[in-house]
């Protein structure tokens, strides 16, 4: 990355000298999916401290959160989180010493894309006609 | 042990790997349980509005679930970038993304726990 890296030891692999594979997407998607939610702690914080700082402040958020704009962003961060969260489950369990071997990592990285997806549109399909939670706004 | 040369030159192992290894799947497990738990408490609170979010986060168990979570997010999160920055920048930006990864932890975390004291403990 940086142009006059001198250090002798090794980075990480870069994509370019790896065939892509699921297994790699996944492991690609879970630190993307982590940088991102970076953000969406920094917003569930900034709804914590507009809530401290009373009704107009918390208004003022909720309709930019609100907005169009706004609502795909927490699809994304939705999105993000589910698959991150599962995703996860496989590397704690490979910590374990379980499904570390190529055709079951192969499965579980299909099955964890498929399920976060899933997820994902169970959420927003419970808050939209489960809770009608966005019609609320504040 | 560091040798003095390994002082100098910054080289060799930090012995900070475990300690990293295990919090960062302590607060994977924890947010396991923390995040369906703070997410289904904040859907249904969210439905009554300011009011009813208030009402949520003034309860001790609300802010004793939304503290927990936070918390454990913010160690996560800045462990988890911590490792992409040293993957990806040497030099000064590494320094410079470490500091930074830190401090914005730091002021976020600070910044929850100034939240959740005023809304159990303001007027």
């Amino acid at each position: 990355m940086s142009a006059n890296w001198s250090d002798p030891r090794p980075l990480s692999p870069f994509t370019s000298v790896w065939r892509w594979h699921v297994t790699m997407v996944t492991s690609i998607l879970h630190r993307a999916s982590g940088v991102a939610l970076y953000g969406g702690v920094f917003v569930i914080v900034a709804w914590l401290a507009a809530a401290a700082e009373g009704p107009k402040t918390y208004m003022k958020l909720m309709s930019v959160m609100g907005s169009i704009p706004g609502r795909a962003l927490l699809f994304a961060f939705t999105l993000a989180l589910s698959f991150h969260l599962l995703n996860g489950v496989r590397y704690l369990m490979w910590g374990k010493g379980v499904g570390y071997d190529k055709e079951t990592a192969d499965r579980t990285a299909w099955v964890v894309l498929v399920l976060s997806v899933l997820l994902t549109l169970a959420i927003w399909a419970t808050a939209y006609w489960g809770l009608n939670l966005l019609s609320v706004g504040g | 042990m560091r040798t003095s040369y390994k002082n100098v030159t910054g080289l060799g192992s930090a012995h900070k790997g475990v300690e990293h290894y295990v919090k960062q799947r302590v607060t994977a497990v924890a947010l396991l349980v923390l995040i369906p738990l703070f997410l289904l408490q904040f859907l249904s609170s969210f439905t009554s509005g300011y009011n009813g979010v208030m009402a949520w986060l003034g309860s001790p168990f609300g802010a004793a679930v939304t503290f927990l979570c936070i918390s454990a997010m913010v160690v996560h999160m800045r462990l988890g970038v911590q490792t992409a920055i040293e993957d990806y920048f040497g030099g000064f930006l590494r320094t410079l993304g470490l500091w930074l990864n830190n401090l914005f932890s730091l002021a976020l975390w600070l910044t929850a726990v100034y939240a959740l004291i005023s809304i159990n403990f303001g007027s």
